[in-house]
């Protein structure tokens, strides 16, 4: 029974979010007995390096860590205060038990583990083994993501695990896989620096990438061309040389008009296109219609922009694409991804210095979580579940025979839509919050409501927690050590600065826990993360995402080594596809033919106005973490729906009135920020709070066919004018999902 | 090597609010923050600048200071006003031409950007132009900000009819030798400016 066992509000007095402002032991800094840790910020993609104060097991502050190379020092806000999640009062310490009525009670782990695994051999023997699922998340370590994705072929024997890098990644993924072959930002971030123009397409860059900004103006300062595609005006906009406040949804109307303006006046590299790909005749007859005006009407901007993009990117020397959420978020997502690419493939310009391509990497471990195996359709290394010679290296590196080894199962939100039709009864989740994050959030509460029995692992009690049967005290990221892979598809170490507090475990030991008492324990036999990374060099070996030369004393000396990485004298693998070697078995890249198709929600009389989410650059994610952080709370406490004046006049809306967004799923209401800054036909409202100030309320369960990512940028919606809130929600504190 | 100078930039400014985190993140002050960020203008566009103290040659605000209490060390930073000293008549907050001093009423004392001096006077950068992932502020010598930027550093100013030389540095086009702020102007939006350039709806009526 995985309903809340009391009111919400009940919930969240005993275990929070409240914010924590102030370090232990007060504001001032002793240097007394106080050591520096070398470690990495655990929240976005870009893995900024940072120095932890810790004295006596505390985390206590922080210092810049100038010697790492990515960021030299630089960090976001997020970055700067990310030491007030440590001795935090609301962190879990001991495991919980759903008790109704009552809500959470301590048990102890003997009784939460036996618990746990009781009811998932009981759900595999009621419904079968694909009955229970498992969600990781790709702010997990390299070992902990590697370890769920075994741990649910091996241990649960379920084909059902996925991961929320579902909701980030996957579009870029698997549109990298398909025109380049490999799946990994094309280029060291140092090579952004050294283009004459960079096209940053879908990607709020000040905000949710916020160190890459400094990559950006050095190319300026070097004479670079910036050209940005964004329906809001975005800080790096303000600067760029070309904005292009494109339609949500219009972005290919752009890319394949640039194409077409560049076919037609000689601005592609035949020779290049002959040599090392295949397929671009094909797009050549897709782009013929994609004239400057019919270009535009897709995009919903003016034909002269398209002209002007080409104009600039067209014959320039070296350039670069750069693309995130924005253009992914898609149930075309892939294709945008695709369409965007090729641009750069299409120049030649790739696979060298100041010439090439990035996706840029949302979460933490963005990159390194989808390449260990905890993704539906991959094995550790890259490698595909479905592929018989893959399938046959990992069940022999895991121990078990090949057939025993599960198909590729359920994407994530597939998952939840099958718990809500009762074909998955048992859920087990780590590092993440679908209640927050997936869309049409009314409808995942209302599918974990109908599960038999589900464990969420985590360190707060997050708003999916509240849901559990079972809560187990997990790690924070610097309450252990090990890997992940930034950005840049440079594996990095995360060193441990405390032990986790009280009776909270390494999220590791849980699993191997867990594991053993599934009767595996031989396989799950670590005494420590290095002893799993040493796993994971021999499962990657051979295989794309190839670590196989990486200790992790390689990793300290230099700062990270980028894969692949095949032998322990291999320096690493920077830039990919220099001198025209691609990905694929050919050795090229492949074009694909892409024609824009409208979004699956498009705005009627009904429902008028697109709405479009995203973040904030003192928000991360569904806010577990940073909802907790005073400071952080403090600069944007609240979300807010942005629009432009000409909509707001026409709703009778002023600045600061709340107004309700409402789609056919879902509303909140939230205060109005009227700014000129954004498209007259779209709204914007970031997607970091829960309950009725949750934006994935309105989003719609689309999914692109190809990557199974939301459409979490375009629902249509409409606004009005409401009185100010007054229900028992709405007066909560505003990082519970209250208003101010 | 050669000293290391404090540098603003304010076209690379994206308003992300790191430096006032970590302004409040350096051991004289620690917990309070004491630089500024301005939001120009929210409605008509993202604009938005930092202001940390410029630390004046001849520091107005200490010279108006009937108390005193307003110090410049040997090495050109001015500080804080004393505790025992300040009498907070908030002198030195009017007459800053830049704006940075503020008078905090529940400490009766005014506070101000004091370049971190516990790092800076120990050869660590200040907090902000550490951690600026934009590189708006930045604390670095003469010569990397030569090679590395298109615009130039001054720090001539002339406020009316008073002029000001500032310890920090701020990133002007090349044609620029001084900022020149007369009143006459402070209203006035200049004419090379287009009307409402970040406004979205004229960008999308544009060349119709």
């Amino acid at each position: 029974m995985a309903k809340l066992p009391i009111d919400v509000t009940a919930l969240i007095t005993k275990f929070g979010p409240t914010l924590h402002h102030v370090p232990p032991g007060g504001w001032a800094h002793t240097g007394e007995d106080e050591k520096l840790v070398k470690t990495h910020c655990c929240f976005c993609g870009q893995q900024c390096g940072i120095q932890l104060w810790v004295r006596a097991n505390k985390v206590v502050g922080f210092e810049p860590w100038e010697d790492f190379p990515f960021n030299r020092g630089k960090l976001c806000p997020k970055g700067v205060k990310r030491y007030l999640q440590d001795e935090h009062p609301d962190r879990l310490k001991t495991p919980l038990q759903r008790v109704e009525g009552k809500g959470f009670e301590p048990v102890t782990w003997e009784a939460a583990l036996d618990r746990t695994v009781a009811e998932i051999q009981r759900i595999r023997q009621t419904y079968g083994n694909d009955a229970v699922g498992i969600f990781g998340g790709a702010s997990l370590t390299n070992e902990k993501a590697y370890l769920v994705g075994k741990f649910a072929r091996v241990a649960l024997k379920t084909s059902n695990v996925d991961y929320n890098g579902r909701l980030c990644m996957v579009s870029a993924a698997a549109a990298s896989k398909k025109v380049l072959g490999i799946d990994r930002s094309a280029n060291p971030w140092s090579d952004i620096a050294k283009a004459a123009v960079i096209l940053v397409a879908g990607s709020n860059i000040a905000e949710c990438a916020p160190i890459t900004t400094d990559y950006l103006w050095q190319a300026r300062e070097r004479g670079g061309k910036l050209i940005v595609l964004d329906p809001r005006l975005t800080p790096i906009a303000r600067n760029a040389d070309l904005f292009i406040p494109v339609r949500p949804g219009g972005d290919i109307g752009v890319f394949n008009g640039m194409l077409h303006l560049m076919i037609e006046r000689g601005w592609i590299d035949r020779r290049f296109i002959a040599e090392h790909t295949t397929g671009f005749e094909q797009v050549e007859e897709a782009v013929r219609k994609y004239t400057p005006e019919y270009a535009a009407k897709i995009a919903g901007v003016p034909p002269e922009m398209i002209i002007k993009a080409a104009e600039i990117w067209g014959p320039a020397p070296t350039s670069f694409v750069l693309h995130a959420r924005g253009i992914e978020h898609h149930t075309k997502g892939v294709d945008n991804c695709v369409a965007a690419i090729q641009l750069a493939v299409a120049t030649g310009r790739i696979g060298r210095e100041g010439c090439g391509y990035a996706m840029i990497t949302g979460q933490g471990n963005g990159q390194g979580g989808r390449e260990q195996g905890q993704k539906a359709d991959q094995l550790p290394g890259c490698r595909d579940i479905n592929n018989p010679e893959h399938r046959r290296y990992i069940a022999g590196v895991w121990g078990i025979d090949e057939k025993e080894m599960p198909s590729a199962g359920l994407s994530m939100p597939r998952m939840i839509e099958a718990a809500y039709e009762g074909r998955i009864k048992g859920l087990i989740t780590i590092c993440n919050n679908p209640v927050v994050s997936l869309p049409d959030a009314n409808y995942v509460r209302a599918a974990l409501e109908k599960l038999e029995f589900y464990v969420n692992i985590d360190f707060f009690l997050s708003e999916t927690a509240r849901y559990a049967d079972i809560v187990l005290a997990g790690s924070l990221m610097e309450e252990d050590e090990g890997t992940t892979t930034s950005v840049e598809g440079r594996v990095i170490r995360h060193r441990k600065a405390v032990e986790p507090p009280a009776d909270a475990r390494a999220d590791w030991r849980i699993i191997c826990d867990l594991a053993r008492r599934l009767g595996q324990g031989d396989k799950f036999n670590y005494a420590s993360p290095r002893d799993i990374f040493e796993e994971i060099r021999v499962a990657s070996k051979g295989g794309v995402a190839d670590y196989s030369g990486m200790t992790w004393e390689r990793l300290e000396e230099n700062y990270g080594l980028f894969w692949p990485c095949p032998s322990p004298d291999h320096p690493g693998t920077p830039r990919l596809y220099e001198n025209g070697k691609f990905g694929h078995p050919d050795g090229k890249a492949h074009f694909l033919p892409i024609e824009w198709r409208p979004s699956a929600e498009m705005p009627d009389d009904e429902y008028p106005i697109v709405l479009t989410t995203g973040r904030v650059v003192s928000q991360f994610l569904s806010g577990t973490q940073t909802r907790r952080i005073g400071a952080l709370v403090d600069q944007y406490p609240q979300p807010r729906c942005e629009m432009h004046p000409r909509l707001a006049e026409k709703l009778g809306v002023a600045d600061g009135d709340f107004v309700k967004v409402e789609s056919r799923r879902g509303a909140v209401v939230v205060r109005a920020q009227v700014v000129k800054t954004i498209r007259p036909d779209t709204v914007f409202v970031p997607y970091h709070w829960p309950l009725d100030r949750s934006a994935n309320n309105m989003t719609i369960r689309a999914y692109d066919p190809v990557s199974q990512i939301p459409e979490y940028k375009v629902s249509a919606v409409r606004v009005c004018k409401v009185d100010p809130p007054s229900d028992p929600i709405a007066l909560l504190e505003v990082q519970a999902g209250g208003v101010r | 090597m050669s000293e290391l100078c404090f540098f603003m930039d304010h076209s690379r400014c994206i308003g992300c609010q790191s430096c006032v985190q970590a302004c409040a993140e350096c051991d004289t002050h620690r917990g309070v923050s004491l630089i500024h960020l301005e939001t120009i203008e929210r409605r008509d566009s993202v604009q938005t600048a930092p202001q940390v103290c410029m630390h004046c040659e001849e520091p107005i605000c200490a010279a108006v200071c009937p108390a005193d209490a307003i110090k410049k060390t040997p090495d050109g930073v001015v500080q804080s006003s004393l505790k025992p000293r300040c009498i907070g008549c908030s002198n030195c907050v009017l007459s800053c031409p830049f704006g940075v001093p503020k008078y905090t009423a529940e400490i009766d004392q005014m506070m101000k950007c004091d370049m971190c001096y516990d790092r800076s006077s120990t050869g660590k950068k200040p907090m902000c132009a550490t951690v600026c992932p934009s590189g708006a502020l930045i604390f670095t010598t003469m010569e990397e900000i030569q090679r590395t930027r298109r615009g130039i550093p001054i720090n001539s100013w002339k406020f009316g009819n008073e002029e000001v030389q500032t310890k920090v540095y701020v990133m002007v086009p090349r044609e620029v030798t001084r900022v020149d702020v007369e009143l006459a102007q402070l209203a006035a939006t200049p004419a090379s400016l287009a009307e409402d350039p970040y406004d979205v709806a004229l960008m999308l009526e544009e060349v119709r």
